[in-house]
């Protein structure tokens, strides 16, 4: 049974990310952003379809299961054209557009072959152990290619305000989810799962939305900052 | 094993993320010069303000009438000023290279706390001014 604060999250993020496409939209900055874009419009369009589901067949039915973690695995699938896109951005100079879109799309397929072998062995019993073990992973590969990214940033010293603040926003969603998802699997305690860890993704779920709908208002697209100081160097003057 | 790993990493990866960003709402504050009023009003002298200056600052901030743009930034910083002072109590004994960089970052959310002190009275000016003037 969900309480009100589910639905407050659920309502909050739906606004948020509906908020993101719209606003974009009115600025006529859609296709700036485009893989951004289609992902918040995936993700409010998916908020919609999961309550459905929860409405129709309630939150302890399998039809529920199979569309949460289903329609999350198409929402990494989008976020991954959403890194990549990021990846463009940044390297736009360098001109090497083909070789960043020929990894991204080894990337996919690995990741796609891997997560399908995986799936494939367990299928006999794709429990919610598994699946949550699966997400974990596959956030994980999320925080290292944001990492990266965010490492190649500083080395560049990218000065676009919003680009930085977009990429730094994805990192805290990405690295806050596959840490919570590796906290289910560490400590399998019902108490805590009921209390603590099962709000932590659709927190960080929230914190996307709101992060790149903050950065889309009030960072204009030609804001400059120094990212040199953005680096945490302890200790380094 | 595995799980312990990445949630370690992760941890790692989102502290850094997470001071990373707040530095990058703040960042775009330190280029402002403060002006000769708010200088006066809070009796800063120098480039620099005190850490400790952050929450008297932030008192003066809250008794200006709200901009509309402000109220979410000057809370993310808050929210990073408690953090910051969280990990100076627990490094003060133990990593004086950390101290010395909390106390510079704390430097940083001290003079974001004036600029945005400088800006709502700048606005409450502007906001008196008008209505003088439709009042005549």
């Amino acid at each position: 049974m969900l309480g009100p604060f589910d639905y407050f999250l659920w309502i909050t993020s739906f606004t948020l990310e509906a908020f993101v496409v719209v606003s974009s939209l009115l600025r006529r900055d859609f296709t700036r952003y485009i893989f951004l874009n289609l992902y918040m419009f995936f993700v409010a369009f998916n908020t919609v379809g999961l309550y459905i589901c929860y409405y129709k067949f309630g939150l302890a039915s399998l039809q529920y299961f199979y569309y949460y973690y289903y329609s999350d695995s198409l929402q990494y699938i989008l976020m991954y054209f959403v890194i990549i896109q990021f990846y463009q951005q940044v390297f736009i100079e360098m001109k090497v557009s083909r070789y960043i879109r020929g990894g991204a799309a080894l990337l996919l397929g690995l990741t796609a072959l891997f997560s399908f072998l995986v799936v494939h062995q367990n299928r006999d019993h794709l429990t919610t152990r598994f699946v949550v073990e699966l997400e974990q992973n596959l956030n994980f590969i999320g925080v290292v290619l944001t990492y990266l990214l965010w490492g190649a940033i500083v080395k560049l010293r990218e000065a676009r305000a919003r680009l930085v603040q977009l990429v730094l926003a994805l990192g805290v969603y990405y690295s806050a989810t596959a840490g919570s998802y590796a906290l289910r699997n560490l400590f399998r305690s019902p108490g805590l799962e009921a209390h603590v860890l099962h709000w932590l993704p659709p927190l960080f779920g929230t914190w996307l939305p709101f992060a790149w709908a903050y950065t889309f208002t009030k960072v204009p697209e030609g804001a400059r900052l120094a990212t040199a100081r953005l680096a945490v160097r302890v200790g380094v003057r | 094993m595995i799980a312990a790993l990445i949630c370690v990493i992760s941890i790692a990866a989102f502290l850094q993320f997470f001071v990373s960003y707040c530095r990058s709402v703040i960042s775009a504050s330190r280029g402002v010069e403060l002006s000769e009023r708010v200088r006066e009003i809070t009796g800063i002298a120098g480039g620099i303000i005190p850490a400790d200056d952050f929450e008297r600052l932030l008192q003066l901030v809250r008794l200006c009438p709200e901009r509309s743009d402000d109220g979410t930034k000057i809370r993310a910083v808050d929210a990073y000023h408690n953090l910051l002072r969280a990990v100076n109590f627990a490094a003060r004994a133990v990593m004086p290279g950390v101290v010395a960089w909390v106390e510079r970052e704390l430097q940083g959310c001290s003079y974001f706390a004036a600029v945005a002190l400088d800006r709502r009275i700048s606005s409450s000016r502007d906001l008196f001014s008008q209505q003088a003037a439709d009042r005549f």
